[in-house]
């Protein structure tokens, strides 16, 4: 039976014009990558920390409270919001919803404005209550 | 290959075998991991301390270790699938991407286990005091 060999592809990275909502949807997919690997280790981490008595908590302590491990813990949090926000529009998306050009580009605006305010938000009260 | 028509020739072939499962689930997962960690992150911020007896008395609660172990299945059920599609984007050769996507597996299921047994410890074992 004869079948096409040469398929279509659908047209790569290179083809397409920037955008935010271009930018939006590798924002989702590298947010996503990282909260997989770092945010993932990181909680398992923690919580078998705690599962291996006072002596290793300490020390995992030390490292979260480390500038770096503050470092860490603020990407994290503002990765996850930024999944967060572009997932709940993936579900707009996915009933059929909001893909008028400007709904669209308003949204791919926002939800990084989102991501951030609520980051910050978490981590100005964290620090504010520390003072 | 049968002469039926177009579509009795498709079904059942290529990437459309089962690609809704996987579609619905990680959505699911997305809803629970909505959910499970916007509770982690308002419980943690309550705790007056993240020190250890602070901390394990926390998790020992029946209350507690249960939403934390259904979090940790969300969330790697949810990242398995997600990273699977990621995988299956950028790794082409059929070798290095069935490699690929079994250390994908182990991860994911090792890391659930382990995150689980910890959990599972402190709340059997009680807090330290
Ligand atoms: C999975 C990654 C994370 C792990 C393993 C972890 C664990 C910890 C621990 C135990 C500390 C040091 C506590 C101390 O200095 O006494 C710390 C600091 C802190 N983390 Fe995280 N955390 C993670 C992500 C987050 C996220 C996403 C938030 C955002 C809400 C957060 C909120 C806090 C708070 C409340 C502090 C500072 C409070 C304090 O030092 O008492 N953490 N983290
Ligand atoms: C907390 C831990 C989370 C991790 C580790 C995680 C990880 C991932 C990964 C690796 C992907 C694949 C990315 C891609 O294919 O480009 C993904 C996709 C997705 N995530 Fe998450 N995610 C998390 C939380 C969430 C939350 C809270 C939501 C919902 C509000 C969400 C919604 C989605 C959706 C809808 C997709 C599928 C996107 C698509 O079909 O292209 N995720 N996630």
């Amino acid at each position: 039976m004869a079948r096409p060999q040469a398929r279509p592809l659908s047209p790569h990275l290179s083809i397409w014009k920037w955008g935010p909502h271009m930018a939006l949807s590798i924002l989702h997919r590298v947010t996503g990558s990282s909260l997989a690997i770092v945010g993932a280790l990181g909680l398992v981490w923690w919580l078998t920390a705690a599962a291996s008595g006072p002596a290793y908590y300490a020390f995992f302590l030390e490292q979260a409270s480390s500038w770096y491990g503050y470092v860490v813990m603020v990407g994290i949090t503002w990765a996850f919001f930024q999944h967060l926000f572009s997932g709940l529009r993936h579900f707009v998306l996915d009933v059929g919803a909001g893909y008028e050009l400007k709904t669209n580009k308003s949204w791919s605006l926002l939800i990084p404005v989102a991501a951030l305010f609520t980051t910050a938000a978490i981590w100005l009260s964290i620090f504010a209550g520390k003072l | 290959m049968g002469n039926g028509t177009g579509i009795g020739r498709v079904r059942g072939l290529g990437s459309a075998k089962s690609g809704t499962h996987h579609w619905i689930n990680q959505r699911i997962t997305a809803v629970g991991n909505l959910l499970l960690v916007l509770w982690l992150i308002f419980s943690l911020l309550q705790l007056p301390s993240l020190d250890y007896l602070a901390v394990t008395a926390w998790l020992a609660k029946s209350w507690v270790a249960v939403p934390m172990i259904l979090m940790l299945i969300s969330i790697f059920y949810h990242l398995r699938l997600g990273l699977q599609v990621v995988i299956e984007d950028y790794v082409h050769e059929d070798g290095t991407k069935f490699a690929t996507l079994l250390l994908l597996n182990f991860y994911a299921i090792g890391g659930a286990a382990l995150g689980i047994f910890a959990i599972a410890k402190i709340a059997f074992t009680g807090a330290a005091s």
